[in-house]
């Protein structure tokens, strides 16, 4: 099936009867050499660069629902590596890179615009903490510049700097970090190197199995008599009515939790914190909608002005310590991907690259060293915020 | 979402502070040859089952009790 304005054209004149379906709906094969449960964004990732980068080419992607219907599919789009602690940094900075070169590599467009990404300091001592974690980013070899309130103003005329509460001080500005289209890495792999099977079409046999199903982790892996560092949470997003442009990248709050950005249609796209206690419904309560939206208030008062016309809320995957893992499991041949808290988005690239790395050639792939599933047992937490033991927190 | 409090009826859920799975009640044994296995099964695994979950709410905006609440953590019901 060939795409242009001229089939567009053809079938709309002849009632859109000759479109094809992209994908096949083939029945599974008896054996695989490595099978993926999930896929989503990482699992689709992970059999991508498993044909690239590996040479393999009998993968089967296995998923419950249709492909790029998980979180790949209702995320805030959010691109990033402003992170801190060893073996974060390098590994997100890595993935900022893979979205720097996806397009070419994909031959399709994934609108990963790098608009920048500022956080907000407010006082004194954040500012502070904003110095150290620019530096140790600059150090990872990753962008970062402290602004100013004047450079902040330059950036951001709009914002709140008067606010009696929480004026803004200056920001801590990611200029390569912004936003990609949410579920473009889904709809890129479609060239025969993944087949979707559905589970209950019988049994499968796989040489490898690598689980990648954030969400539902812990139900997956209870099947193989794993208990995790996990529990799952809802995140719940927000999109506004369609406005001229306005906000130059993504801009967050540093006295609260919240974020927003502008999508290419125009919608201010925006969210905050989780809802704070166990949840797979996919949706969240209004406690939460009320406190991200007076953290909106208190950074950008002219949000107050603009309609939210949609919401929703996605299962996270919440970790121990707020990281992720990439492992080996006690079980042979089984491979674990999880724990991505709310940020897994912006580690799709290297997240699949690392996954792949693991269940081709079972070491870890150098920037992946730290995402054991034992870390706690050593006491390895990689704790970004420092927290302790609380998911929810995280 | 509300939670029904014994003794004052039922309550607004945002006057509550989650802490998580109810089983972190039930402390191990320190003494025992693998405490160290034990304790760290106890602060770090969880079972997250998709159905229903008994857990801890602490009432921080009211009498500061703690509740072992069971709830389906699919639909929400308390």
């Amino acid at each position: 099936m060939i795409y242009s304005a001229w089939t567009i054209l053809k079938e709309g004149l002849t009632g859109n009867r000759g479109w094809q379906p992209v994908w096949r709906d083939p029945e599974p094969k008896a054996a695989y050499d490595v099978l993926i449960i999930g896929g989503g964004g990482h699992g689709l990732a992970t059999a991508y660069y498993l044909a690239k980068e590996h040479g393999l080419t009998n993968i089967a992607v296995l998923e419950k629902g249709w492909i790029g219907g998980g979180n790949v599919g209702r995320n805030t789009t959010i691109i990033r590596s402003n992170y801190m602690l060893p073996g974060n940094e390098p590994f997100y900075e890595l993935s900022l890179k893979l979205w720097d070169g996806l397009e070419q590599d994909f031959n399709y467009n994934a609108m990963v615009s790098q608009r920048g990404i500022v956080n907000l300091y407010h006082n004194d001592p954040q500012r502070d903490a904003f110095v150290r974690r620019g530096n140790t980013m600059r150090l990872a070899g990753a962008d970062a510049e402290l602004l100013d309130e004047e450079g902040i103003r330059k950036l951001c005329p709009f914002l709140d700097y008067d606010n009696a509460r929480f004026p803004i001080k200056g920001g801590l500005w990611q200029p390569r970090g912004g936003t990609a289209r949410h579920d473009a890495v889904a709809w890129t792999i479609k060239d025969g190197k993944c087949i979707g099977v559905e589970p209950s079409r019988g049994a499968i046999r796989a040489k490898k199995v690598g689980v990648s199903v954030a969400g539902s982790s812990s139900r997956v892996m209870a099947m193989a008599g794993m208990r995790l560092p996990i529990e799952t949470h809802v995140l719940q997003a927000f999109v506004t009515e369609g406005l001229k442009p306005i906000i130059p990248g993504v801009v967050t709050f540093g006295a609260g939790h919240f974020y927003i950005s502008q999508s290419d249609k125009g919608g201010l796209v925006f969210g905050g914190d989780i809802d704070g206690y166990n949840s797979y419904a996919q949706r969240g309560g209004l406690t939460i909608i009320e406190d991200v939206c007076e953290s909106g208030m208190a950074i950008m008062p002219m949000i107050g002005r603009a309609r939210v016309v949609r919401m929703w809320g996605g299962a996270m995957d919440m970790s121990m310590d707020g990281s992720p893992f990439i492992d080996k499991t006690a079980i042979d041949g089984l491979y674990f991907n999880g724990g991505w808290c709310y940020g897994g988005f912006k580690a799709t690239p290297a997240s699949g690259l690392c996954f792949a790395h693991l269940i081709a050639t079972d070491t870890p792939h150098n920037t992946a060293t730290v995402f054991r599933l034992d870390r706690f047992r050593r006491g390895a937490m990689i704790d970004e915020k420092g927290q302790g033991a609380q998911p929810n927190l995280h | 979402m509300l939670i029904n409090h014994p003794l004052l009826g039922p309550r607004d859920a945002s006057e509550f502070v989650y802490i998580g799975d109810a089983t972190l009640i039930d402390r191990p044994d320190w003494q025992t040859e693998d405490a160290d296995v034990q304790f760290h099964d106890y602060l770090y695994l969880r079972d997250n089952p998709p159905g229903e979950h008994r857990e801890l709410w602490f009432h921080e905006q009211g009498d500061r009790s703690w509740l072992v609440v069971a709830r389906n953590v699919t639909t929400h019901e308390v």
